[in-house]
């Protein structure tokens, strides 16, 4: 049996309360999915006309579906850990273990970083960039799937353990040894937390390298760097941030996997290992994702400022050079981590001095904004409240951040509620906001209809009024010394009475997730009112509003030439058409090997996470058999030939008059 | 979209995935830095490692970075047997360097120097096992390189593929140089 499978046993599927609630759940929503798809036959063309899909409008559209899935995980995460928090004073122990409560917190943290943030940007990525560049396509359709498909293999491991057993890791989101190691974590939490990571990691690098040649190889004719919207910028240095680091990640990552497995000893506490150079590799990873995350987001803020300002962005080149300085600088700020781990004065005096050296930039990127408000004619939808309550937050949370990157401060706030509360507000304030302004901006590019804005307004207040309810409690609670990850604490310490705020604050949040909800159904329920004709219902300044909306397959039937920074802009009020002459247009074919590797480094992972060697083998090999299929497939591309295109391009005309 | 401006953004793709390696492999030497004096009462690098076999293995990877040049030269030419009989001895080659390095790893494991032994021996089995993992990679891509020439000819997407695996070969090179640098000639003579 051992050699079948493992230590996969029947004692290791689920027998605890959550995880059966988990099996069951994922269970009856399988169930009801499946039912629907068959009753409605649509099977074949889901196959086919998405999972299948080499088009980057679908795969971004599939990214930001997973994206949004994982963002209810993580969100039910966040309400079991407050719950826990708010009942467990004194002589009660609240409704979960100390174990459970430590997977709960690792879980929502890896969740809301690698698979909704990231998530919630790779699909945006996807969406916008070719079309802002003025582009059919990615350098790379095929690893653009792949990318895709490691990345919900990747989100499939994090919740697999509910289904088939074991457990999640109890480490905290970064694992660090020695705790990770086998010694003291001798489940099978880490190797899911290792390969859950490993793979989506594998997916993100892959999106990286994909991306990055994206925007240098196929900007359309005139564009030079200069031109670019700002958001394909700082996508550019999120881009150089994510193929400098994430090899960083993966080899840290498998360090700590050849300890576990093969019983070497890089972070061990005995054999000479030493734990400390993991934590320094991860935060030499950790510290400029967040710049990943943060940097699209400053993007996505710069559009939508200057469109909805109806005005050029204002001090392009410096808002340019601050977003290289922070992708610079975003290197040399990982230790401030750690300065309480004895790195010494000077080492902590450096690196306490670049990151307050990072906020200059940073605020020269906030005030550039404003100035781009300042005598703009100002039009006030929800994607312009988001952006204002990130100012708001954002500049609250840096703050907080300089305050905490003084190493003395540090000493004191170190690993409480006000580290927690700090990043929070940089990443639900400064990029999730981002994201959702991003999502509601694009929208009816995506679609072709306008969400609905009255629900999209109440969103963002409960999300704004929720977010300070929930996270000013915590800034108070860490100054009061209550440490992070605390499932248990002493009724004279006086916290229950915050914690019990932040709650609300989360009930808001809630409500405004719920709304948003809402606000997707509301608008599809309505498109018909809210349908976008023209392409470009912001009055648009960049390259996307150009066309159609949804875009066709080909997004551009003829390639722009570009000779102005905001080129639709200029174009609008030149008011020229240029002569429509169509040529045949080479699409990439759909390929069905994306889900395939991904299936099998899946099963690879799935096999190594319960030593099953033969399956393990597999995996490998049927992962390597797919790449070297893919390898000799030259018929890779398919033509839409100049009249197809001439005529298809009539019809949308005619039907949109 | 025509093969030259595909090969083209392949090649830049390529030389930014190079650059990862690269980091990871800067990742292993950093670990190693930091713990090849961890060995924990054991055996120390002067007294496991070889200077003579490490330099053998250097020579053979750098005449095998020769061949891998003349195959490249050789599709210039449209040359097919040449380029053919360039990436054979290239296989050679780098199965020999493979196969000496395994040889060191057994006789190292079968002296009860395993990478379990101490934190130094880990770092050294892993960074030089990562190379020799990626010399394995380039040795089934010569295979399939070669199955790719013998049965559709030195196609322009065929021709590119070898520029990056010629690329990948000499990447793999500049990487022995530093392992050889820092661990074996750094870690035998003092």
């Amino acid at each position: 049996m051992s050699i079948l499978f493992g230590k996969l046993t029947l004692a290791a599927l689920p027998h605890e309360w959550f995880t059966i609630a988990g099996t069951i759940f994922i269970t009856i929503m399988g169930i009801a999915v499946v039912a629907f798809l068959t009753h409605k036959k649509l099977w074949k063309w889901l196959w086919k006309e998405w999972l299948t899909s080499t088009d980057p409008k679908k795969i971004g559209i599939m990214y930001i579906i997973v994206a949004s899935l994982m963002l209810f995980r993580g969100a039910i995460d966040a309400g079991m850990i407050w719950l826990q928090q708010s009942l467990s004073v004194g002589v009660s122990n609240g409704y979960i273990s100390p174990n459970h409560f430590q997977q709960i917190f690792t879980a929502h943290g890896d969740i809301m970083i690698f698979f909704v943030t990231m998530g919630f940007l790779a699909g945006l990525w996807n969406l916008i960039l070719p079309l802002q560049i003025g582009s059919r396509d990615v350098a790379f359709p095929f690893l653009n799937t792949l990318s895709l498909w490691l990345y919900i293999a990747g989100a499939i491991f994090v919740n697999l353990f509910f289904v088939l057993g074991g457990e999640f890791a109890a480490t905290g989101w970064l694992a660090l040894p020695p705790l990770s190691e086998l010694q003291f974590s001798p489940g099978v939490g880490v190797d899911y937390w290792i390969w859950s990571l490993q793979i989506s990691g594998l997916g993100t690098l892959l999106g990286g390298i994909n991306f990055l040649v994206t925007i240098l190889k196929m900007r359309a004719p005139g564009m030079t760097l200069m031109k670019m919207p700002m958001f394909v910028w700082t996508s550019l240095c999120s881009m150089v941030l994510v193929v400098s680091i994430f090899p960083i990640l993966a080899a840290t990552i498998a360090l700590l996997t050849l300890d576990r497995f093969m019983g070497m000893h890089f972070f061990t506490t005995s054999f000479g290992g030493n734990p400390m150079m993991y934590i320094s590799l991860i935060w030499s990873w950790g510290h400029p994702e967040v710049y990943v995350l943060i940097l699209p987001a400053y993007g996505i803020y710069s559009e939508i400022v200057a469109t909805f300002s109806q005005k050029r962005l204002s001090g392009y080149g410096s808002v340019v050079a601050g977003s290289i300085g922070i992708t610079l600088l975003a290197l040399l700020v990982w230790l401030h981590h750690f300065f309480t781990m004895g790195a010494g004065a000077d080492v902590n005096a450096f690196f306490g001095i670049m990151t307050m050296f990072i906020t200059v930039p940073t605020a020269a990127l906030v005030f550039n904004w404003l100035a781009t408000m300042y005598k703009g004619r100002i039009r006030f939808f929800t994607p312009m409240d988001w952006f204002v309550g990130f100012v708001f937050t954002f500049t609250l949370g840096g703050m907080a951040g300089v305050l905490m990157g003084i190493p003395g401060v540090d000493f004191q706030v170190h690993n409480t509620l006000y580290l927690v509360a700090h990043f929070h507000t940089m990443i639900i304030g400064g990029a999730l906001f981002g994201i959702f302004a991003g999502i509601t901006y694009w929208f009816p590019k995506a679609t072709g209809f306008t969400l609905n804005e009255r629900l999209g307004r109440y969103a963002f207040w409960c999300w704004i009024i929720g977010f300070f309810a929930s996270f000013v409690p915590l800034y108070i609670l860490g100054f009061m010394g209550a440490t992070r990850r605390l499932d248990h604490y002493e009724a004279s310490t006086g916290w229950q009475p915050l914690f019990i705020v932040a709650g609300v604050g989360l009930i808001i949040i809630a409500c405004g997730a719920l709304f948003q909800v809402l606000q997707i159904i509301v608008s599809i329920k309505q498109r018909k009112q809210n349908i976008d004709k023209t392409g470009d219902p912001w009055n648009g300044r960049t390259l996307e509003w150009a066309i159609p909306s949804p875009p066709p397959v080909y997004n551009f039937a003829i390639i722009p030439k570009v000779t102005e920074r905001d080129q639709f802009w200029a174009d609008k009020a030149s008011k020229q058409t240029a002569k429509q002459v169509y040529e045949d247009i080479h699409m990439p074919k759909n390929t069905a090997l994306g889900i395939y590797t991904s299936g099998f480094i899946f099963l690879f992972g799935f096999a190594m996470v319960w030593h099953i060697v033969w399956l393990a083998i597999v995996g490998l090999l049927g992962a390597i058999s797919c790449v070297i299929i893919r390898s000799f497939d030259e018929d890779t591309e398919y033509v839409i030939p100049a009249d197809e295109v001439a005529k298809m391009e009539a019809e949308r005309k005619s039907f949109y008059g | 979209m025509d093969e030259h401006e595909k090969n083209d953004k392949l090649k830049l793709g390529f030389w930014v995935y190079l650059m990862t390696d690269l980091i990871m492999f800067a990742v292993l030497f950093a670990a190693f830095a930091v713990l090849r004096g961890n060995t924990f009462g054991g055996a120390s690098a002067k007294e496991l490692l070889s200077l003579p076999g490490a330099l053998a293995n250097t020579l053979i990877l750098l005449t095998s970075s020769f061949t891998c040049g003349l195959a490249i030269l050789a599709v210039a030419k449209k040359d097919k047997i040449g380029t053919q009989i360039s990436l054979g001895v290239t296989f050679v080659l780098g199965l020999t360097f493979l196969i000496l390095e395994l040889n060191e790893f057994s006789k190292l494991v079968a002296d009860g120097n395993s990478w379990q032994r101490s934190a130094f021996l880990s770092s050294f089995f892993t960074l030089v096992g990562t190379h020799g993992l990626h010399i394995t990679v380039g040795l089934l891509c010569i295979i399939i390189s070669m199955i790719m020439i013998w049965r559709r000819g030195l196609t322009p997407s065929i021709s590119g593929k070898l520029v990056r695996l010629s690329l990948f070969w000499h990447f793999l090179d500049v990487v022995w140089i530093f392992i050889f640098t820092i661990v074996y000639l750094m870690g035998t003579i003092k």
